[in-house]
């Protein structure tokens, strides 16, 4: 009598596959996955503990550290849950510029995503398209806050500057002539938006040529289609969010549900799924960034029109400009109030969702009514998602592993906290 | 929205009376507190009732109430926190149980309700040490493996109990404890209730 015994594999946690640190440990039968026990926490680097002893400004560099992918969305959820707790409303400008870099993140977001998921799964050249589009948005980032990652741009009371009037620019170098320099530097001769205006008007054809490499490319199919199918009903109880839930064909989008920002004003469409597998999963993602250009280019409209201040003119909650704190007694001790001691947020709890690239990202915050939090719980889209891994890879093969991976668009800055 | 949550806040009285610890309304949010004897109970109902519908546990979450205010507390110290949603009605709630005895924290899993609650239950018992009664997997799930105590705990220290370092002699990596003193750069100040306050000079 042979005796059949299955074969345990440990995939990670430095696997290029793992997106990160991610530790597998699957059971298997042969080649084909009998149960799957996601190791996390490497990454684990206390973010709630620390914003416990943070004042309530400084967390908000700590968000752009959970998700890596998407740094302006995260701040986006804490400062909306601080705003909430003190009972005020960024300005409206402030409101539009948020909404615009949340869709520049989100499409971000789908780059990286996208991106690494085709180069999982052996479509290597995805991810040197999606990196040049990504290197765009990265300069409006730096544009906008001085940083290409992380921003710490969004602060409570609104965003901390308005929209500069100039690019950074290109400069000669051993590898640029002036030729390549004139053609590197010739969108970037306006503001921002002019920069943006011009993505906006070029994304469209860079996602048609996405689609030319994917979406009706038969090993991609081969690959995604039919693979971790979630039904409607499982991805709710699941507590599947964002693409993940819309995938399996459940209209669901907080930017439309519960609108927050300047949601209400815009215009844009929500694709759902229909097999609920990662194809329909890949096809929403596809289809979510031609709306966020839509509605970027919404954005870029309004914000022309409409100067205005883009933080709320309340010292308890926001700096004085800084010409005034020069000058003035008054303000210099409230800028010095401010960054020493902090913002005193009244007693309370909130909870302050946004519909962030992966999903729902939350924040839950307790106040004491001290100058730090007392409790920040981060919820976060990928944890529920890794989570229901052993339920989606039971009875696929170890590669359609690497497939579920991809689509679930796993970040570990953002699952470990 | 806020006509929506009057509208959930009259549901959940009609369902549950007199069964609820307390319900609060605050910043358009709404908060149930149940006792711990109940809560799988009510936590069933809020799932399967047609009226109510809570098919997503967005969130849970335990909470350790022991410095809260930065006084000694009176009452129940470990509290777990779970955000519901119900897509069919567009309508969140926040449930909210406190653990009986503060020594052996022990709450009901509502694992068999909401599959998602599996590993922010195992999140909870890693981070406060709050066991869920009839969770069939309680390991722990953020810190390392072979850790002791738990982080998010108000009296564990932020630096920690130990560190690792690389030993050459030994060519291996060893624990010790640390050597990092704990400091607070910006003391933690609970003010007067209309200390500033936002409008307030």
């Amino acid at each position: 009598m042979v005796e059949i015994r299955n074969y345990t594999l440990n995939l990670g946690p430095q696997h290029p596959a793992a997106h990160g640190v991610l530790r597998l440990v699957l059971e298997l039968d042969g080649e084909v996955v009998e149960r799957a026990d996601p190791h996390i926490g490497l990454l684990h680097r206390g973010t709630e503990k620390l914003a416990e002893t943070r004042t309530w400004v400084q967390s908000v560099p700590y968000m752009d550290r959970l998700d890596y992918c998407s740094m302006m969305c995260n701040e986006h959820a804490y400062c909306l849950a601080v705003e909430k707790l003190l009972g005020i409303e960024a300005p409206e400008r402030a409101r539009y510029i948020r909404t615009m870099f949340d869709e520049i993140t989100r499409i971000l977001n789908h780059l990286m995503s996208l991106g690494s998921h085709g180069l999982d799964i052996g479509a290597m050249t995805m991810i040197l398209y999606t990196f040049r589009e990504r290197e765009d948005l990265m300069d409006a980032y730096e544009a906008v806050c001085g940083a290409r990652m992380h921003a710490a741009y969004y602060r409570p009371g609104g965003v901390y500057r308005d929209l500069p009037e100039t690019m950074p620019k290109y400069k000669a170098s051993r590898f640029k002539n002036e030729k390549a320099l004139k053609r590197l530097n010739a969108a970037r001769e306006g503001s921002l938006l002019d920069f943006l205006e011009d993505f906006t008007g070029r994304f469209p054809k860079c996602c048609d040529e996405y689609e030319t490499l994917l979406t009706e490319n038969r090993i991609w199919k081969q690959r995604t289609v039919g693979i971790g199918v979630v039904s409607p009903e499982r991805a709710l109880a699941l507590g599947f969010t964002g693409p993940m839930l819309r995938g399996s064909g459940i209209a669901w989008d907080l930017r439309r549900k519960q609108p927050y920002a300047a949601y209400d004003q815009v215009d844009f469409d929500i694709p759902i799924g229909k097999n609920g597998d990662c194809y329909d999963r890949y096809l929403c993602r596809m289809a979510e960034m031609r709306q966020s250009n839509r509605i970027v280019r919404q954005c870029i409209a309004w914000l022309r029109e409409n100067p205005g201040p883009v933080i709320v003119d309340n010292h308890k909650v926001a700096p004085p400009r800084r010409e005034k704190m020069k000058g003035n007694m008054e303000e210099l001790i409230h800028h010095f109030k401010l960054f020493s001691e902090g913002i005193h947020v009244p007693e309370g709890e909130v909870y302050a969702a946004i519909e962030h690239p992966k999903g729902e990202f939350g924040v839950y915050a307790i106040s004491d009514g001290a100058n730090k939090p007392y409790r920040i719980k981060l919820r976060s889209p990928g944890f529920p998602h890794l989570a229901a891994m052993d339920e989606l890879s039971r009875g696929h093969m170890i590669a359609d592993v690497v497939a579920l991976i991809g689509t679930m668009d796993l970040v570990f800055g953002d699952i470990d906290r | 929205m806020s006509a929506r949550l009057d509208l959930l806040s009259k549901v959940l009285r009609n369902v549950f009376g007199g069964r609820l610890a307390s319900m609060a309304m605050d910043r358009g949010e709404l908060t149930i507190e149940v006792a711990a004897v109940d809560y799988f109970e009510i936590a069933r109902i809020l799932h399967d009732h047609t009226g109510l519908d809570f098919e997503q546990l967005i969130d849970l979450s335990g909470v350790d109430y022991s410095a809260y205010g930065g006084k000694p507390r009176q009452g129940k110290r470990f509290a777990s926190v779970a955000h519901l949603l119900s897509v069919t009605h567009n309508w969140r709630l926040r449930l909210r149980t406190f653990a009986e005895d503060d020594g052996f924290p022990v709450i009901d899993s509502v694992c068999d309700l909401w599959p998602a609650a599996n590993w922010y239950e195992r999140e909870a018992f890693d981070l406060y040490g709050i066991l869920y009664n009839g969770h069939t997997d309680l390991r722990r799930i953020l810190t390392d493996y072979g850790f002791t105590g738990h982080p998010l705990r108000k009296d564990f220290p932020v630096s920690g109990h130990v560190e690792m370092r690389y030993d050459a002699e030994a060519k291996r990596v060893l624990y010790q404890p640390v050597t990092v003193e704990p400091r607070e750069n910006t003391p933690r100040i609970v003010r007067e209730a209309s200390y500033g306050d936002v409008g307030h000079g």
